[in-house]
């Protein structure tokens, strides 16, 4: 062996037995409590191991990855989209683009099945599933000069396939535009400082927009510098509005205003040309968001805080507060993101292979950037896991679930074996700068206090408030980007299917068809974001589940297409490499679905809640202002079980379609071979 | 500052401004320079408008949950 084949030898070694002693660390801390250290070892060493490994096998064996082979930025560049760039850059941009509030919120949420097995799906899910997936979509995209999902899965499986990964990616932004409203919604309600600090984004969106395109255009760097200046001071000043009676009572709104209001703005930024809003938000939104990122992993390095979340829970068994359901199939479902998640090919097909000057980039980018996406949802956990879990379930748990009144919540949190006081959580909130922190339901409330803590304690306790309100708005600021963007997409799909109706409503730049559509797409997540709001049990807990599984839904189809192309590219042998996280989410995703519509258990099932319900309603037993939205809560339940039967036959639709592909292709009857561009070679040095 | 350090200096500042977008419209007029020779490139407002219009109304979804 040379002597760099040694250190290469060694340094491997090191990693693994650095990552088996920190598993054994945790594994041997049972019953007292873990510092977060070993978790952030344990996941570190993981990822580097399966990046050097599992990432490298798969490009040399299964993709045979070529780096003599010209790629679409190399042979369709036109100094735009198509543009080789530097694969650090790509990473950035590409990390950029898949980091979001999905792996924040769903860690969180996941918590309540205590730290152990959200930390080991999210490592296991991501460097087996996740990464996998978003490799291997952004090679077969890259193969076909930067084709989208929805366009591959239309050649590659058939037009049915095409058809359903159209219908799954606007089903699943409707309702990720929803839940993300409902957490940005909740973390404001009956806060003024969120809410100025909030609101306060918006006009500072709209000056850097006019700064970038009237005084000085395309100065990017310098507007977001401004910008970020001007967040910043918000936050600030939301301390002043908050500490003024007047603007207080003005900031103070309940959700259901702040409900219209995000409704009304998502239309207004979805009309609005994108210049003015979404690019410039979109701007600030990626450095502060970058910038949190960096900020929250240093903070957790440098103190180490303990967990004092268990290991497990007793909520494994399915009376989970926060959501229902059996660790299995719901930890799978919560975590979504930061596991797997089929969002991801959305991005990893079309915009970030056009920018790949080599092949072999794409281990780096597709698989790279998603293990470091993983490791942001591990933050998250541990952010959630350093709070008491008795204030973790204060926070997180709704008043129609726990009781309104604080001696009623916190006897039921304690009487859970999760001792907690309302003093302990007067105080809170007091130093957190909120009236309260019960029933603060969403996940971003409950991250913001983890985050508080942790930089309070890394960076000084005294500005608690600020941090708090800083995470808040760090939050938010990239939530209303996504829903504007998500708004415009899909608008888009929208007008595409009017197009068939209608050609003039079909034509994009029409204006009425513009507003038709952008109302129709509003109206869509709006409808899911009232109900959310007006649920007493705090909505996310039916929201979330149905995004969990449309999302897993929507990775389920990326596989199935992925897996008919390694099939047909001659590479059957390896087609276990997606086939197996494939089957595992169509189990996941079928479970949960199944459960979600015959369960007989009102907290699981969406049928039973809505007969329980009715029940109730016909009883008269419910208090006054539950009965007013009972019949509202009863319709929303019946249309949820229906749309998770419509996602279930989705997922069954893009696997026999799948299937019958894969099959006429293996026994040479039609089925013509993958549709990969030609050879060509590079001329890049 | 002495010369190695300067060339990290801008080799780190060029990556940020790649990195954010900063330098588009340099890359552009370079593209155009390199691979169509003679063609007059557009004014920078021109092209940081039709590069909005792309990058959110047409390229399908560039952000994620």
């Amino acid at each position: 062996m040379s002597s760099k084949r040694i250190r290469q030898w060694l340094t491997w070694s090191t990693i693994t037995l650095v990552g088996a002693a920190a598993f054994g660390g945790i594994a041997l801390n049972r019953g007292e409590s873990v510092n977060a250290a070993w978790l952030v070892v344990a996941a570190a060493c993981v990822y580097l191991l399966a990046y050097r490994f599992y990432s490298g096998w798969i490009a040399a064996r299964v993709l045979s990855l070529d780096a003599t082979r010209a790629t679409p930025a190399e042979s369709l560049e036109n100094g735009r989209d198509f543009m080789p760039t530097h694969r650090w850059i790509v990473f950035g941009h590409h990390f950029a683009a898949i980091a979001g509030a999905g792996p924040l919120v769903g860690p969180t949420l996941a918590a309540q099945f205590g730290f152990l097995p959200g930390t080991l799906w999210l490592l296991v899910g991501a460097v087996l599933g996740g990464c996998v997936q978003d490799m291997l979509v952004m090679f077969c995209s890259v193969r076909r000069n930067g084709r989208g999902l929805g366009q591959m899965a239309h050649d590659e499986l058939s037009a049915v396939g095409g058809t359903a990964a159209l219908v799954a990616t606007l089903t699943i932004m409707t309702i990720l535009i929803a839940v993300l409203a409902l957490v940005v919604v909740k973390a404001m309600a009956h806060s003024p400082w969120s809410t100025f600090t909030v609101f306060a984004t918006i006009p500072i969106a709209i000056l850097i927009g006019i700064y970038l395109r009237a005084i000085r255009p395309g100065r990017v760097l310098e507007a977001t510098a401004i910008g970020v200046a001007l967040l910043l001071l918000a936050v600030f000043a939301g301390g002043w509005v908050d500490a003024n009676p007047s603007l207080h009572a003005l900031f103070d709104l309940d959700a259901r205003a702040l409900a219209w209001f995000v409704m009304i703005y998502g239309f207004v930024a979805a009309v609005l040309p994108v210049w003015l809003l979404l690019a410039p938000r979109d701007y600030l939104s990626t450095f502060v968001k970058l910038g949190v990122v960096v900020l929250l992993a240093l903070a957790v390095c440098v103190i180490a805080p303990e967990i004092k979340m268990p290991a497990l829970t007793r909520f494994i068994d399915g009376t989970g507060p926060i959501f229902s359901g059996k660790l299995f199939p719901f930890l799978f479902i919560t975590l979504a993101c930061g596991a797997i998640s089929g969002f991801h090919a959305l991005v990893a097909s079309g915009t970030t292979p056009k920018l790949l000057s080599r092949e072999t980039d794409l281990r780096l980018v597709g698989y790279g950037s998603m293990a470091l996406e993983s490791s942001v949802g591990i933050l998250a956990l541990i952010a959630a896991c350093v709070l008491d879990p008795g204030v973790y379930f204060a926070i997180n748990v709704g008043g129609g679930v726990v009781g309104a009144d604080p001696a009623a919540a916190t006897a039921t949190i304690t009487s859970w074996g999760f001792p907690v006081t309302a003093e302990q959580m007067q105080n809170l909130a007091h130093s957190m700068g909120e009236q309260t922190l019960f029933g603060r339901t969403g996940g971003a409330p409950s991250l913001a206090v983890g985050m508080a803590s942790i930089f309070g304690s890394a960076f000084g306790e005294h500005l608690l408030a600020m941090w708090y309100h800083f995470a808040i708005m760090f939050e938010a600021v990239f939530i209303l980007t996504v829903l504007d963007a998500g708004t415009r997409v899909g608008r888009f799909i929208v007008q595409e299917a009017f197009g068939k109706v209608s050609p003039a409503l079909g034509r994009t730049s029409w204006y009425p068809s513009v507003v038709l559509s952008s109302l129709v797409t509003v109206a869509g997540w709006g409808y899911f974001l009232y109900i959310g709001v007006i649920d007493p049990n705090g909505g996310i807990n039916i929201l979330w589940p149905l995004f969990g599984i449309a999302n897993q839904l929507l990775a389920a189809i990326a596989l199935a297409v992925v897996t008919a192309i390694l099939v047909k590219s001659g590479r059957t042998r390896y087609a276990w490499v997606s086939g197996v996280p494939l089957a595992w989410l169509v189990t996941v995703t079928t479970t949960a679905s199944l459960q979600k519509i015959f369960s007989a258990d009102p907290k699981l099932g969406f049928f039973a809640a809505a007969h329980d319900l009715a029940d109730k309603l016909a009883a008269g037993v419910l208090p006054a202002e539950r009965a007013a939205v009972a019949p509202q809560l009863i319709f929303n339940q019946h249309l949820d079980g229906w749309l998770t039967a419509f996602f279930l036959a989705l997922v069954w639709v893009v696997v026999i379609d799948m299937v019958r592909s894969c099959t006429l292709f293996l026994t040479g009857r039609g089925a013509a071979g993958c549709r990969e561009a030609p050879y060509q070679r590079t001329q890049l040095a | 500052m002495n010369t190695a350090a300067a060339s990290r200096w801008s080799r780190w500042w060029g990556a940020l401004r790649t990195l954010s977008g900063d330098d588009r419209y340099e890359r552009y007029v370079e593209h155009l320079r390199t691979h169509h020779p003679g063609t007059e490139p557009p004014s920078r407002s021109r092209f940081y408008a039709s590069e909005l219009e792309r990058r959110w109304n047409r390229d399908g979804p560039t952000r994620c949950c």
